[in-house]
């Protein structure tokens, strides 16, 4: 089958690889119809995630068709076209009992902070990922969700990962009735984060980004307050200017380990690789909220550290919140929504591409070329 | 120019309200707003989802770490799995198992558990030096890779002409001066020796 081959650092190409196998009697064999490149998958792209391996398949975003299912599987048919969460996880574990569905405790031998993730470094379990034509998945009969007659496949795909992040980075902001929500970040999952803000009952709702087209998009889309952070002499102090001198009362980190905003975060963390990323983003996040506020992270970072003021974590009395989206505890839900047109995830995508240019699609999204905010690939047997 | 006035407005301009008797008004920051128009608001709102109310699903169990688990998968690749795992998971990945020298270094690296910026520095050294194996891998399967096509420099030719005239005037210009550099030195030392030999 043909499937992308991660190289190394901005090299990625499609090689023949062999078809996927049933390994486990809960798996499930799956032609990929539908398969998004992520901002998380730019993060392996750039070479910044800890044991990230050449001759990996990435997407962690993907929808298709049941090819093959193994001896435990009962719900799932052959045939059935289902979109398939970011999380490997198990549905009976300590943490699955919970809802915790990112945090599986039988997906991932490599680490024990995260649970197994499709097609991400081996820090996340060692799977090969969606951006292929067959992917083998495990736990079929939990995560795997077979989507609706009347779905877009284009807005199914993106209730894998990209709507659901968003959406629980707004949930975990506890948002209240009248509350300004801040979100950093516009690419796909602030976006998202910043429309289900209004979900929640936001009555303000603000967007800083450094990129213009996104700001636009983001603008009409959510809609929202946007700036440019590039514009503004001190983020954190526009912040409290324009809040009555008090802050947000929310705060969603939506960019993660590659913000760009400060020197020397960037140095150390993005270049020197100090830090696990530049948090900048972060560290205005937790300046710019108010006194007992709440500060949201759905942004991915390494697993080392960050350079961020913590001290004021502490002075301000704030609450921070974060986690990998427990995508299926939220389907049910977010399928509603998409039903009664309260979120249009599909808007979003602005390139569709053939497998074959993954390259270009990749580099299409990581120099944000083209005005891309969310390329997706679909498959010649789609 | 204050900040404020940067701001770019949205089109619909949420914050103002236009029809304050029929419309319900919440209060801000920025004072009273009309979220009329705003398709949705407030049907997920949830006042007890405060900071302290968790999204968790709490279980009668949380603290006795058992539960049935499910079939175990059989290894037939080397794993690699972190000390803090009591066990192998059930289910895991088998991409691209552990090798060569980068593969040294990954074992090396799960010695250390998490919490350790060894293991996760290893990793990365690791990660580094596979990049190189990969080359060394293609040539030795008598497979040249083309490297500006991975690089996605197609898309770059369509969207960014100018970045990558600039991109490869900068390549030239440091492969140039590399080039004059060593050509000095080269003849800098070819002097030398004549200098010494007479």
């Amino acid at each position: 089958m043909r499937a992308m081959d991660y190289r190394g650092p901005y090299r990625v190409r499609v090689d023949e690889k062999p078809m996927p196998e049933i390994q486990h009697p809960r798996d499930a064999i799956v032609r990929v119809t539908r398969s998004c490149i992520c901002g998380s998958d730019l993060h392996l792209y750039h070479g910044m995630v800890p044991d990230t391996r050449i001759g990996q398949t990435f997407g962690h975003e993907f929808c298709g068709i049941v090819e093959e299912v193994g001896s435990e599987v009962e719900k799932l048919k052959v045939g059935d076209h289902v979109l398939v969460p970011f999380n490997i996880a198990c549905g009976q574990c300590h943490f699955c009992k919970q809802g915790l569905y990112g945090n599986c405790h039988e997906s991932n031998p490599a680490a024990t902070a995260v649970g197994g993730i499709f097609g991400y470094s081996h820090t996340a379990g060692g799977y090969d990922g969606g951006q292929a034509e067959y992917a083998r998945v495990p736990y079929a009969d939990f995560g795997p969700t077979v989507i609706p007659d009347w779905m877009d496949p284009d807005d199914a795909v993106l209730l894998t990962d990209v709507v659901p992040t968003g959406y629980q980075a707004a949930e975990m902001g506890g948002i209240q009735k009248g509350d300004t929500v801040v979100v950093f970040g516009a690419g796909p999952v602030g976006i998202m984060a910043a429309r289900s803000a209004w979900l929640f009952g936001a009555g303000r709702v603000i967007v800083i980004d450094h990129i213009d087209y996104r700001l636009e998009f983001v603008r009409e889309f959510a809609p929202a307050e946007v700036y440019n952070f590039k514009e503004l002499d001190d983020v954190v102090v526009f912040m409290k200017k324009t809040t009555d001198g008090l802050g947000a009362d929310v705060c969603i980190d939506a960019v993660g380990a590659e913000a760009s905003g400060n020197i020397l975060q960037s140095i150390i963390g993005k270049r020197m690789k100090l830090e696990a990323g530049s948090a900048i983003a972060l560290h205005w996040a937790i300046n710019s909220v108010k006194k007992g506020g709440i500060v949201s992270i759905v942004g991915v970072y390494g697993p080392t550290g960050n350079l961020v003021p913590i001290g004021n974590v502490v002075n301000k009395g704030l609450t921070l919140r974060a986690n990998q989206a427990s995508v299926k505890r939220l389907l049910p839900k977010l399928i509603e929504h998409v039903k009664e047109g309260r979120i249009e995830p599909k808007k979003i995508i602005t390139h569709k591409v053939p497998l074959d240019d993954i390259a270009d699609a990749y580099h299409l999204f990581s120099a944000k070329l083209d005005n891309c905010i969310k390329p997706v690939l679909v498959l010649a047997n789609a | 120019m204050s900040d404020t006035d940067l701001a770019i407005r949205p089109s619909s301009d949420v914050r103002a309200g236009s029809d304050a008797e029929s419309s319900p008004m919440v209060h801000t920051s920025s004072g009273p707003v009309d979220v009329s128009r705003i398709v949705g608001w407030g049907f997920d709102a949830d006042t007890e989802n405060d900071p302290t109310y968790s999204y968790r699903d709490r279980s009668k169990d949380d603290h006795s770490g058992e539960w049935k688990r499910p079939t175990l998968q059989q290894p037939d690749v080397e794993l690699l799995q972190s000390v803090e795992h009591k066990q192998l998971p059930a289910v895991f990945g088998t991409s691209s198992p552990p090798k060569w020298v980068s593969g040294m270094m990954r074992r090396a690296a799960f010695r250390w558990s998490e919490s350790h910026w060894a293991h996760w520095l290893l990793l990365m050294g690791a990660d580094r030096v596979n990049m190189v194996e990969g080359l060394v891998e293609d040539l030795a399967q008598a497979k040249i890779p083309n490297i500006p096509k991975e690089m996605g420099v197609r898309a770059e030719w369509q969207h960014n002409k100018k970045g990558l005239a600039a991109k490869i005037g900068i390549a030239a210009a440091i492969g140039g001066g590399l080039y004059l550099w060593s050509r000095s030195r080269g003849r800098d030392e070819e002097d030398l020796g004549e200098e010494e030999r007479g």
